[in-house]
């Protein structure tokens, strides 16, 4: 159990056994009046959104949380099969995964959060590698990287990646934007 | 950098001509500037507001007992401006050091105060920015027309559903208040909520009822409550039980417990004059000139 001076902006929470994040804290007092604690959260399992307030004497409840390094196995229709460090198969549904999908590649380690031993938040590292699957023939010798045109990667994703970027090259994306970083290797 | 010094150097410029109006304002109107202690042995005894320890005695939360001791020995106008302290108070509008304005007029009530404090607001605001409109936070808000003014009653009916002079739920009025109330009133001009429950005033003085409710009012700008007055209470039997009923209660809450201030009560005694107090936030008033979002910004080179 936290008390409300516990309260802080990144802690997690759970309220009626679901699991909150802490997105915005502050403290207030009306004058003459008790201690006020203002939460923005955001539900960790649905991405909803809503506002509470705790007085001094309020407990809450803490989550049962825990973080594993999985591995991208294969994806199995709607579901995602991850191989932990026991090569144990943990198997994610596709709306747990949320845009994390566009991403998967095989082989690559998430850091997986799980409240109550349930999966519900899937964190990639920062930058993955894919192949382009189709995009327009490049210019030859055009290496401004300022003029963009479309192009799909493996698994379907679509971005902008610079004019001499051809089909079967392999690039860098961050996944935090989704957006072309650099190009990793030319096809052969 | 430049640019964050220029900001630094900006809202102390704002903050330093704020003070010479304030003390401006009060000097035309023949109020004497008093200083009283910073240290002092026996803070007031309020529900919700906890001292910080210096030694062995406290620094001040306000400094009212010392203001109204020397009303009881015959000054009438006074004013006093300077840092008071409050443990564990930390957000967007609060620091546990901050600039507190105290004014104490004899004969006056807490509507006399209002009187005062509007004017005292329309001279900082002409005087400092040579206007009364201004955009805080986003939204444009003119801070001398009619100031509304709304008893706690009416907007806790209108937006909590429930009346807090006949029943007050101590911890339910303050997050009713903040949640319901607060977000309720104008923001593009003053608002004023006055008419406390007793239990919410523990220096005011009360009207009869039914039901009775304590001369006491908070004036809100742009969602910041700025200040904040009361006809004080000058009954010394009922302050000192006000007091004693304060330290059960802290006690029973598992909070420190502070020694009555004897000398403040035994000047009550000797006869206060019937006289209103009004206090004022001048970091945050500083916060709606120089326009910052939090009060951290308004008080440059602090913690």
């Amino acid at each position: 159990m936290y008390s409300a001076s516990d309260l802080r902006k990144g802690l997690k929470i759970e309220i009626d056994g679901a699991p909150y994040v802490i997105t915005d804290f502050n403290f207030v007092k009306p004058g003459k009046g008790a201690a006020i604690y203002t939460c923005k959260l955001k539900n960790l399992a649905t991405g909803a959104t809503m506002t509470r307030a705790y007085r001094n004497n309020d407990k809450v409840d803490q989550p049962q949380l825990t973080e594993k390094r999985l591995h991208y196995s294969y994806c199995n229709g709607a579901d995602y099969v991850f191989l932990d460090e026991n090569f144990e198969e943990i198997v994610i549904a596709g709306d747990v995964m949320g845009d994390s999908k566009r991403f998967m590649v095989e082989n690559i380690s998430v850091d997986v959060l799980f409240h109550n031993g349930r999966p519900i938040e899937v964190t990639l590292p920062n930058f993955v590698e894919k192949a382009i699957v189709y995009t327009e023939p490049g210019v030859r010798g055009d290496t401004a990287t300022n003029v963009l045109k479309p192009a799909k990667v493996e698994g379907g994703y679509e971005l902008q990646v610079p004019l001499f970027i051809n089909q079967g090259d392999t690039i860098k994306i961050d996944t935090r934007t989704g957006e072309y970083v650099d190009r990793v290797s030319v096809r052969k | 950098m430049a640019s964050v010094f220029a900001d630094f150097r900006r809202v102390l410029d704002v903050r330093g001509r704020t003070l010479q109006a304030i003390r401006r304002f009060f000097a035309d109107r023949n109020f004497l500037e008093v200083e009283t202690p910073v240290r002092i042995p026996a803070p007031a005894l309020e529900p919700h507001i906890d001292a910080e320890p210096s030694g062995d005695r406290f620094l001040r939360t306000s400094p009212e007992l010392h203001m109204k001791r020397l009303l009881a020995q015959g000054l009438d106008r006074i004013f006093q401006m300077g840092p008071c302290f409050r443990r564990n108070e930390r957000g967007r509008l609060h620091r546990p050091e901050f600039a507190l304005l105290e004014w104490y007029r004899r004969g006056a009530d807490y509507l006399d105060m209002l009187v005062d404090a509007k004017a005292l607001i329309g001279f900082v605001f002409e005087t400092v920015l040579g206007r009364t409109a201004i955009v805080y936070n986003g939204t444009p808000i003119e801070v001398m027309p009619v100031w509304e003014r709304r008893t706690v009653e009416e907007m806790f009916r209108a937006h909590a559903g429930w009346n807090p002079l006949t029943s007050c739920d101590d911890a339910r009025f303050s997050l009713d208040l903040v949640e319901k109330v607060e977000p309720a009133l104008p923001r593009d001009r003053p608002a004023v909520l006055k008419d406390y429950p007793i239990r919410a005033a523990a220096l005011a003085r009360c009207r009869p009822g039914p039901p009775p409710a304590a001369e006491r009012w908070e004036l809100y700008i742009g969602g910041l409550e700025l200040a904040g007055a009361f006809s004080e209470l000058t009954d010394h039997a009922e302050q000192r039980a006000r007091f004693e009923a304060c330290a059960r209660a802290r006690a029973a809450a598992g909070r420190a417990v502070y020694p009555l201030d004897e000398a403040f009560l035994s000047a009550l005694e000797q006869g206060l004059p019937p006289c209103g107090g009004a206090a004022l936030g001048v970091d945050r008033l500083v916060m709606l000139l120089a326009g910052c979002s939090d009060i951290g910004e308004a008080r440059p080179g602090a913690d």
